[in-house]
């Protein structure tokens, strides 16, 4: 990996952080508490559109982690998320009618506020229906992990994006505002996912889960990727690639431990298959703002409008973080 | 006597506050020392904060860089003021601002009142305990080290290479024994001002400012010299991990904490309320003279430290992927590959797993499915028999395979006919159990009926892959456990292979084998190998097959008898 390579990374980065800067000004300012942000506050940021049945339970879990502020982008909700969301005391809100798939998902937009506020913070990048699960997070807040990284030199914290899924068709699953989504979405697929490294940017790419079981069988390689590195001790030199799946620098991927030793890691348990996924479904393939145009939600619709089963015999019911430390889904490091 | 206590302060000043109100309330007179790097502001509020307590002293300023000298030169200031302003002062305890005293005051009291004449302080020869960062351990003291890890950690591996480079080494001053230990120490009146009075103070001042990490070599070291009765071991609970720093407790480690029966425990997390409320614990009568044994906090250590450096064997995920072409041991546990076994015999699964319990899969690599064991569409860890999804990644499968079922062993079936993608992994991991019969896959081809012409494309096909597989597993570097027997050579003894197979399996619950499964009838297969020889297609796997040699089998297949019957 010659200077040549290091080279062409560093203006891909450069290019992306242009582009940011250039996706920024699509952004209207609605409500900024931004002043409110303390040197230590950890921050989330996060992209959406008409979520407003998702919103307060959100904005809830990850208040009880310990999230201090909220950086939100609402992009074009016409469902009154947008209006509750600026209502709450902890949250700015910018606003946006750019198209989502054109601001590479979202992550020009967000790219361009980390630089704004969160440089020197550690920052969570999610999305409306990601839970991050880390090691002991049922007991010590979020600013115990950023602070124990940061002591131990840690810049970036891995995790993979469990696929939750409720017992019975997934129409079934009827999702009410503010409820948890893993009382009704609480199955996970424990040991089928397969994993390859990016030479380039030194990632994992990690496939599999029930998303690939079920809707990918036939066509693996475009089943969803499920790495994401979403907690970040941001500086205006970073930028994401694709998603929050891998960043640049790229040291900031090597969340793995490469000699056979476990790196700390968490989870991003994913609540997507509710019964919102079928109109979802349905919606984002007509709207092809998403990755590959939409094609992951083209093929979700195509088999019998959405509605099937996804539990399996060897399905698991999720309990905690240490059920999925147990299984090898995520690992405490040498965090103890 | 009392004992007094030096505390070390840079950061979380509300709660060194309140543990230097703990130590003082229990009559302990407290001297404290703040980096010079925390600002006026922030030091003159802290002063301020503890104005009304009239045994606190504060002490000169020093930048007190982790692995510097400042920490050595700080705690030494602190320490004389201590011994000058306290004459009633007979151990003086080096504590950090993010120490916790675990039990009161007045017991830690008296187990110092106790052993008047103890130090206590950890330090061990450098020469016996390797305890290294960075991979220096003796070349602490040898080399010079006038550049901060931390801040300019080029120019401090720079220099250090260059040193070893041109072979410079230091000459440790005559009469030191050079000795490291955990950095937080409790001393007596007399240790102390012995180290702080010496008349050589000043060359060995000089020395260890170019130590690397003097706070846990400079005491450690000089103590020997002066001590009466050292006790090697550190009052202070702190455990470090394998970068050097130390582990960080939190509320969920009160219950551990608790039980260790520690007088002092660092590092706490500033922000674990539980713990600064909890202790230190009220005045037990029955714990009162508790031993300290950190016994179970050790393991919770340990066993985080072997979860960072070598993990959970087997496992391939988002924090653990190692380089497999230098790992030892693929797979999670053992597992046994047979090819060519339920070619010879009729219902071999059903009769190997009974023979065993192991989990005996078909085919698992198969062109059209994954044949799980009892044909199940999908397996433990919702692996699915999808034969797309299975082969995008073969080894993930087989490795997602094996972690899954890790309690049972894992039997796959192998085969010429099957995907083979996975031969390299079955060739070099070391867990991998590789049986094969070669040449077997003339018997399915012999069985269907059809003239030698007409199969004679397939049995060219299937035995060039097949000889493929034997190539990878005879190769030099194949780590894998591995068996390999003609077809002729299986059947002139098959009961030997079958016993090393099930004792393999089962270990030391293998039986001795009374029956072995039915044989398909072989009858008019070496015929059927001449008619492909006169084909043009030399089946050269199979070894030598004769006509008796069904007969020679079913004979060898029988419980051979050891004893010799005289009639």
């Amino acid at each position: 990996m010659g200077a040549w390579t290091s080279y062409r990374l560093r203006l891909r980065r450069k290019r992306w952080k242009y582009r940011a800067r250039r996706k920024g000004r699509e952004l209207s300012l609605v409500q900024d508490r931004t002043h409110d942000i303390k040197p230590n506050d950890v921050l989330l940021f996060c992209t959406f559109r008409n979520e407003d049945i998702r919103l307060p339970f959100f904005l809830q879990y990850y208040r009880d982690l310990g999230v201090n502020h909220f950086v939100l982008v609402d992009n074009d909700s016409s469902d009154g998320g947008a209006e509750y969301a600026a209502d709450q005391p902890d949250v700015s809100l910018w606003t946006t009618k750019g198209p989502y798939g054109r601001s590479r998902f979202g992550i020009d937009w967000l790219t361009y506020l980390q630089d704004e506020y969160a440089h020197g913070h550690w920052a969570l990048t999610v999305d409306v229906d990601e839970f991050f699960v880390y090691p002991f997070c049922d007991t010590r807040p979020i600013r115990a992990l950023a602070d124990w990284l940061e002591a131990s030199d840690v810049r970036s914290f891995g995790t993979m994006m469990l696929d939750m899924y409720p017992k019975g068709p997934v129409s079934a699953a009827v999702y009410e505002r503010g409820a948890d989504p893993f009382k009704l979405a609480n199955w996970f697929d424990p040991g089928n996912y397969i994993l390859e490294r990016n030479d380039l940017y030194r990632n994992l790419w990690i496939q599999g889960g029930p998303r690939a079981r079920t809707f990918f069988a036939e066509n693996p390689k475009q089943a969803p990727a499920l790495n994401k590195i979403p907690f970040v001790k941001w500086d205006r030199d970073y930028a994401y690639v694709s998603s929050t799946h891998m960043l640049l620098p790229r040291g900031l991927n090597l969340v793995y431990g490469q000699n056979g030793g476990e790196k700390s890691s968490g989870v991003l348990l994913h609540a997507k298959f509710l019964n919102l996924f079928s109109d979802r479904a349905s919606e984002e393939a007509e709207r092809a703002e998403h990755y590959g145009k939409g094609r992951e939600y083209k093929s979700y619709i195509s088999e019998d409008d959405g509605d099937h089963e996804i539990w399996c015999q060897w399905s698991e019911q999720y309990i905690n973080w240490r059920q999925l430390e147990a299984l090898g889904l995520m690992s405490k490091g040498n965090w103890a | 006597m009392t004992f007094g206590v030096v505390m070390l302060v840079h950061t979380a000043f509300n709660r060194a506050e309140e543990v230097i109100r703990h130590w003082v309330a229990g009559g302990c007179p407290v001297v404290v020392h703040v980096d010079s790097d925390v600002d006026q502001e922030t030091y003159d509020a802290f002063v301020h904060s503890l104005a009304d307590l009239d045994i606190v002293r504060f002490s000169e300023r020093f930048q007190c860089e982790w692995g510097m000298w400042g920490l050595v030169e700080a705690t030494q200031e602190a320490s004389q003021l201590m011994l000058q302003e306290f004459p009633e002062v007979g151990h003086v305890f080096l504590a950090s601002g993010a120490c916790l005293p675990l039990r009161t005051v007045s017991e830690l009291g008296a187990f110092l009142a106790e052993r008047p004449e103890t130090d206590f302080i950890e330090s061990a020869t450098t020469a016996d305990v390797p305890w290294t960062v960075g991979g220096l351990d003796r070349e602490r003291f040898t080399l010079r080290f006038p550049f901060s890890w931390k801040r300019r950690r080029r120019l401090f591996d720079g220099y250090v290479r260059l040193q070893q480079v041109l072979g410079v080494k230091r000459r440790i001053p005559a009469g030191l024994v050079p000795h490291m230990g955990s950095q937080w120490w409790c001393l007596t009146r007399k240790t102390l001002s012995a180290i702080l009075n010496d008349p050589k103070r000043p060359k060995y001042d000089r020395y260890f400012r170019r130590v690397w990490i003097p706070d846990e070599s400079y005491f450690q070291t000089l103590v020997r010299l002066h001590a009466t009765r050292i006790q090697s071991r550190s009052l202070t609970l702190s455990k470090f991990d394998f970068q050097g720093k130390p582990h960080i407790f939190y509320n969920d480690h009160a219950e551990i904490l608790r039980r260790s029966e520690c007088f002092v425990a660092r590092k706490i997390w500033p922000n674990a309320g539980l713990l600064y409320r909890v202790f230190p614990r009220g005045s037990d009568p029955k714990t009162a003279n508790a031993e300290p044994s950190t016994g179970t906090v050790d393991r919770i250590f340990a066993r985080a430290l072997e979860r960072r450096t070598r993990g959970r064997p087997g496992l391939y995920m988002h924090s653990r992927f190692p380089n497999l072409l230098n790992a030892n041991g693929i797979a999670a546990v053992p597992f046994s590959v047979l090819q060519g076994f339920d070619d010879v015999f009729t219902n071999f699964q059903d009769w190997l797993s009974k023979q065993t319990g192991a989990q005996v899969h078909g085919h698992l690599y198969a062109k059209d499915k994954a044949h799980f064991a009892n044909e199940v569409s999908v397996f433990r860890g919702a692996l699915s028999d999808s034969a797309r999804l299975r082969d995008y990644n073969a080894q993930g499968f087989l490795t997602n395979l094996v972690w899954n079922a890790r309690d049972t062993h894992q039997c796959l079936m192998f085969g010429p006919a099957d995907t083979q993608s996975i031969s390299w992994l079955l060739a070099h991991d070391t867990n991998a159990r590789v049986w094969v019969i070669s040449g077997a896959w003339s018997i399915p081809l012999f069985l269907s009926g059809k003239p030698a012409s007409e199969v004679r494309a397939e049995a060219a096909r299937l035995q060039r892959t097949e000889h493929q597989l034997l190539k990878a597993l005879r190769a030099p570097d194949a780590h894998a456990r591995i068996h390999i027997d003609t077809l002729a050579d299986f059947l002139e003894n098959p009961r030997d292979v079958m016993q090393m197979v099930v004792d393999e399996i089962a270990g030391h619950r293998a039986d001795e084998l009374s029956d072995l499964p039915e044989m398909v009838d072989l009858t008019g297969l070496p015929a059927f190998l001449q008619e492909l020889k006169n084909q043009g297609m030399h089946p050269f796997l199979t070894g030598d097959l004769s006509d008796e040699i069904q007969k020679r089998a079913k004979t060898a297949a029988q419980p051979r008898s050891y004893v010799i019957d005289h009639r």
